[in-house]
């Protein structure tokens, strides 16, 4: 039992990542109808931002500039890197997305991929190949619970993640500016005739979702304090994964995939041996999407009625 | 066939250098390669010492400008003088001999001027090749990255669906290929003694090349039958799970080497073998698009409902449409695996999803030609650009960017390729026959 609840809680951690990134994807896709193939990327370019922005901080702070403890230090990171990536999502919106509004969507997709490996190979030149360490600004500690291990950081991950997607959730629900966008999903032709414009709620979704994938990647550097210019592959790609399972446009569904997948590739690596890890966790989402093929929270979908 | 009679064809004509060379048919323009090559194959030596170039430039002197910008004139000189001024001098001068060749050629059948074509082709890029063992390895790269584009054409651009699992069929292909032939013919380490000599292998290796193809036809079953139910996003996850899937079990699979990867394929994929495997290729989708079959995929990408009231089977359609392009994925990949004689699971990943699609939507959509354009142009951009490093993963992106959003289906997109005006005579009016 504590074994389980142990790799549920690792299980978590490991899934708010997925989530947070999936939420990116599934936004901009309820407006646009197309993916930002670019996002994993933006998840890395926020971890960078996390890591300039933190070690700026922490450099003020010893220099005697500024004194803060170091809570204060990563909650500033987390959202001024949000902040600050959310440019980078309007930037992604601006070059590759507009201009191809009316284009055939795999021609988005397009260069939403190469977006993304611009950003990789740009890092890549900025910074040289080497891994950075994200400064570590707390120190962790160990609690056991009953024989289950819970650090600090994995509370950490976990509540801030999902204290976000509880903000995005009334964000979406309870402001103008989230009503537009709702109103946007449901019609992206005939609203812009009652005066909301596409061309600012489309780059709002962007940044709104690259700012989620910032925390996410500063989350992740605290976690796993290593950063490489193509962390955001792989992860940003299963986090693709888990948007449609969730269901394409479903923001609550988005979520919850992610956590379901962190959970299914968790699992597998604990009962399996770890190399089948990926074998095992995409055959799952195969049997899923066959017999669901439009995710958990989709709307139905017909292949012979196509909109 | 007389363009000066045509209204249109007056007001369009074209002018200065265009209406220069637009007499010569492609049996001119051959020829005048074949020269350029054989004059590089014999001056080239003296004539790169002359310039002041370390060596002949490999890849029209691209490489060499990059790297060293100060000899740059003597490469632009020596590119004008060994390719430019005889491709466009010869072919001009020999264009009304060529002319009545290909005119005797246009009434005989169509195969037997391809052929013809094609040995002339096929003597470019042999002389062309015979230079440097770099330029071997590039042209056989590019062929088999005609054959992945054009494979993976069929499927997102004929039938409009969005497959991001090609490289997954290019592994089956690869790995099926080279157990085959690793197993049969080598002595290895992991699959025992050989049992056939090597001395078969010429013979074996078709049969080795259409195992691999069969098999990443039967993976792409797994991808297929559900899009019978679904499409677009959907069917995108679905293949990109089979691609990961893919990696992950050959990941696991120690016979073949798990992550380490397999070795030691006997050197089988010579010029000539990838050069008749990629024309049979070309030859066989033009056919198959150009089929009903092919029709109907179309008709699938429109609108399937209304495809289906036009008494379209679509499911049979899109399994035939899907198995036929990892056919042709699997039969690239095994030959992908002996020209570098080595493969490891790492190759077919996203990096190389990324590549061919980057291939299929620079050329263009629903066309054989833009796939053929598209896979030859990205594989030498980016050998051209090499010497840039690591800038070169910016600049391609960007290029194919603006690509994009100029062109959004890409450069030759919906274009038919027919080769029987391509390879018929350019004749202005009769005189000058």
């Amino acid at each position: 039992m504590t074994f389980f609840l142990q790799n549920l809680i690792n299980a978590l951690q490991w899934g708010s990542f997925y989530a947070l990134i999936a939420l990116g994807y599934s936004m901009v896709y309820s407006i646009l109808m197309l993916f930002n193939f670019a996002h994993g990327d933006i998840f890395m370019t926020g971890a960078y931002i996390g890591f300039g922005v933190a070690t700026g901080l922490l450099a003020l702070v010893t220099s005697g500039f500024l004194i803060m403890p170091n809570w204060l230090i990563l909650v500033l990171t987390i959202i001024i890197s949000m902040f600050l990536t959310s440019f980078v999502g309007i930037l992604v919106e601006r070059i590759g997305y507009r201009p191809l509004r009316d284009a055939p969507r795999a021609s988005a997709a397009i260069t939403g991929l190469m977006i993304g490996i611009i950003l990789e190979t740009g890092n890549l030149a900025l910074l040289g190949a080497t891994r950075l360490k994200f400064p570590p600004l707390i120190v962790s500690h160990t609690y056991d619970v009953g024989g289950v291990f819970l650090t600090n950081k994995k509370i950490l991950v976990v509540l801030v993640s999902i204290g976000l997607m509880l903000a995005l959730d009334q964000f979406v629900r309870k402001t103008k500016w989230g009503m537009a966008m709702r109103a946007m999903s449901y019609d992206f032709v005939v609203v812009p005739l009652m005066g909301v414009s596409i061309n600012v709620i489309a780059p709002m979704t962007f940044a709104i979702g690259s700012g989620l994938a910032a925390a996410g990647g500063v989350l992740y550097g605290v976690a796993y304090p290593i950063l490489d210019p193509y962390m955001g592959i792989l992860i940003g790609w299963k986090a693709f994964v888990a948007a449609i399972l969730g269901g394409r446009g479903s923001i609550m569904g988005a979520a919850l995939a992610g956590f379901l997948l962190g959970f299914i590739e968790i699992f597998v690596a604990m009962i399996f041996p770890s190399t089948l890890r990926d074998l095992i966790a995409f055959s799952i989402v195969l049997i899923i999407l066959t017999f669901r093929p439009h995710g958990f929270f989709g709307r139905p979908y017909s292949a012979r009625l196509r909109l | 066939m007389n363009a000066e009679k045509s209204p249109i064809e007056k007001e369009k004509r074209p002018s200065g250098i265009r209406r220069f060379f637009s007499g010569i048919p492609a049996l001119g323009w051959l020829v005048g390669a074949v020269a350029a090559a054989i004059l590089e194959y014999y001056l080239g030596d003296p004539l790169a010492d002359a310039f002041g170039l370390p060596k002949i430039p490999v890849l029209f002197g691209c490489v060499i400008m990059l790297k060293k910008p100060l000899l740059m004139p003597g490469a632009l000189m020596y590119v004008l003088l060994i390719y430019a001024l005889p491709v466009g001098i010869i072919s001009r001068i020999t264009s009304p001999i060529t002319n009545r060749i290909s005119l005797g050629l246009s009434r005989m059948p169509l195969w037997f001027s391809a052929v013809i074509h094609l040995a002339l082709l096929y003597l470019i890029l042999r002389i062309w090749a015979d230079v440097s063992d770099y330029r071997l390895l590039m042209l056989k790269l590019s062929m088999i990255a005609i054959m992945l584009t054009l494979s993976l054409n069929v499927i997102n651009g004929y039938m409009g669906e969005f497959s991001c699992s090609h490289p997954g069929f290019m592994a089956l292909g690869a790995y099926a290929a080279s157990v085959f032939t690793v197993g049969l013919l080598v002595n290895d380490r992991l699959l025992g003694q050989a049992v056939l000599p090597l001395s078969l292998g010429h013979v074996l290796f078709p049969i080795a090349l259409i195992l691999g193809g069969f098999f990443a036809a039967l993976g792409a079953l797994i991808v297929a039958i559900p899009s019978f139910r679904t499409r677009g996003d959907y069917l995108a996850i679905i293949s990109l799970a089979f691609m990961f899937i893919v990696k992950s079990l050959i990941e696991n699979l120690e016979v073949v080497g798990g992550p380490r990867g397999m070795g030691g394929q006997p050197d089988l994929a010579t010029l000539p073998t990838v050069f008749i495997w990629c024309v049979l290729c070309i030859w066989t989708i033009n056919n198959f698009v150009e089929s009903t079959m092919g029709k109907a995929l179309n008709a699938v990408r429109d609108e399937e409902s209304a495809a289906e009231a036009m008494s379209v089977n679509t499911r049979k359609t899109k399994m035939i449409a899907f198995m036929f392009g990892a056919f042709w994925a699997g039969v690239g990949g095994g030959l992908f695996a002996h020209v570098l004689r080595y493969v490891n699971p790492g190759t077919f990943g996203l990096k190389k999803l990324a590549e061919v699609l980057a291939m299929v939507y620079f050329g263009g959509l629903n066309s054989v030609i833009g796939s053929i354009v598209g896979a030859v142009g990205f594989n030498f951009l980016s050998e051209m650009l090499r010497p840039l490093a690591i800038f070169k993963w910016i600049i391609i992106p960007i290029l194919l960017i603006l690509v994009m959003i100029f062109r959004p289906t890409g450069l030759i997109a919906f274009r038919r390729f027919d080769v029987k005006q391509i390879l018929s005579p350019r004749l202005k009016s009769k005189e000058e026959v």
